[in-house]
């Protein structure tokens, strides 16, 4: 069962915002919104937290985001409250990145650790990409693809992109010009900027490196499954 | 009769309502004190949350001072709202925790109490002493407890001289520039006011000497 997300925010309506945002990238991933005291006003509810805790609650663990101030505070009174307190993790992370990171993740099938893991390097993840570094590594598969779709490497097809290369044991790079990005990472990808018509090149390493190729170039010629 | 060696179930259920009444005899005073620098809502949610423990906490049905401890602090939780809730909360759960199941406390379990909770505080909302929080004020109360209990003092020794330093503590408060919570937005602006939290949290603390003495 993929690990669930909790969005903990003062708004009912920013936490049901930010639910709307990542179930579109991941949407069998069970992301329950917490925001706004019971009467709808501002402020966190510690019986909303722990409702929604209990909603989003599978074997895989909960992984719970904030916006600020009480909103931590309330999250992890809440999670200290579970039978067991190391099923939920609340992390620092950018609220809408984290938890785009860590539904693609939890959609992928990622554990508890590698979700937490995903929204707090969400935080870190490059909004240029970053410079194109490593000089080929023996054994590695590169291939170049032209991107046809509309959208590009926007949102969506960053997230199909990630989710393509779960269980895959293969370290993908997608470059652009003088950029480049980890395939994992969502957010990593959509700061490429790659857009119709952009050519970007793969370079994957690891056992199941042709396999991942294989994978993301069906993807593209799909179009992404628009 | 000398003094009340120790505290029982009843006497903190006492000494809570206390605190209940100092709370929302001084409601108008925290919500003033929380306009200036935060968003004016402690003394309504104070109140709030110290109405609901009175009504959830009886006497007769007390069993140890840990379980009414841990049922004022599952109130708050659900009551308070805001950082005072979690805050407040995590103190009187940790306090629950300190005292275990003991029938009664003596001075030195009031001490353990008191700095459970202020442990719990302090891993719940980051702040150290001087950032001009509540732990402004329970900081030193801690500090005066663990003395009195070290001298032997009963419990209402304890919290006297605790109350009585987190009077000092509170009004101390009123130069610092606030580094947690609601009132470190407002930068050097937050200098000048003395810190809601901290005036609560002393309010309480007098409240509870107060009725401890009392229940003499």
């Amino acid at each position: 069962m993929s690990v669930g997300l909790v969005v903990v925010s003062h708004s009912a309506p920013l936490a049901e915002g930010v639910r709307e945002v990542a179930a579109q990238m991941a949407p069998q991933v069970r992301v329950v919104p917490a925001g706004g005291l019971a009467d709808g006003a501002v402020g966190t509810d510690f019986e909303k937290v722990s409702a929604a805790l209990s909603e989003a609650f599978s074997d895989g663990g909960v992984v719970l985001l904030y916006d600020l101030g009480s909103a931590q505070m309330t999250a992890e009174l809440a999670v200290e409250a579970l039978d067991d307190p190391n099923a939920g993790r609340v992390v620092d992370a950018p609220l809408v990145e984290g938890a785009v990171a860590a539904a693609v993740a939890a959609q992928g099938g990622s554990d508890l650790d590698a979700v937490a893991r995903a929204a707090e390097d969400a935080a870190r993840a490059p909004v240029e990409g970053e410079p194109v570094g490593a000089p080929a590594e023996p054994g590695e598969v590169r291939q170049e693809i032209e991107l046809t779709n509309e959208v590009g490497l926007h949102a969506r097809p960053a997230a199909l992109l990630a989710r393509s290369l779960t269980g895959l044991d293969a370290a993908v790079r997608v470059e652009l010009g003088e950029n480049e990005a980890d395939a994992a990472s969502v957010l990593s990808v959509m700061g490429l900027g790659a857009r119709k018509g952009d050519r970007v090149v793969l370079r994957a390493s690891g056992p199941d490196a042709q396999q991942a190729v294989r994978l993301i170039t069906e993807l593209a010629q799909r179009n992404f499954d628009e | 009769m000398g003094e009340l060696m120790t505290c029982t179930a009843g006497t903190v259920v006492a000494v809570l309502r206390a605190g209940a009444e100092a709370v929302l005899s001084h409601r108008e005073e925290l919500v003033r004190l929380d306009r200036e620098i935060g968003d004016a809502d402690h003394g309504e949610n104070m109140a709030r949350g110290f109405e609901a423990v009175t009504t959830k906490i009886d006497s007769a049905t007390a069993g140890t001072p840990g379980a009414v401890l841990k049922t004022a602090a599952s109130t708050l939780i659900s009551t308070v709202g805001g950082a005072s809730g979690p805050l407040y909360g995590t103190a009187f759960l940790r306090a629950a925790s300190a005292v275990g199941d003991a029938e009664q406390l003596d001075g030195a379990a009031v001490a353990r109490a008191l700095q459970a909770g202020l442990e719990g505080v302090t891993a719940r909302g980051k702040a150290v002493t001087g950032d001009k929080t509540m732990i402004d004020a329970l900081s030193p109360a801690v500090e005066a407890a663990k003395a009195a209990a070290g001298a032997g003092e009963p419990p209402a020794e304890v919290l006297a001289r605790a109350a009585e330093a987190a009077e000092s503590g509170a009004q101390a408060t009123e130069p610092l520039v606030a580094r947690k919570g609601r009132a470190s937005y407002l930068g050097e602006r937050s200098a000048g006011h003395l810190d809601p939290g901290a005036r609560s949290t002393a309010l309480l603390l007098s409240a509870f000497a107060e009725s401890a003495r009392s229940s003499r």
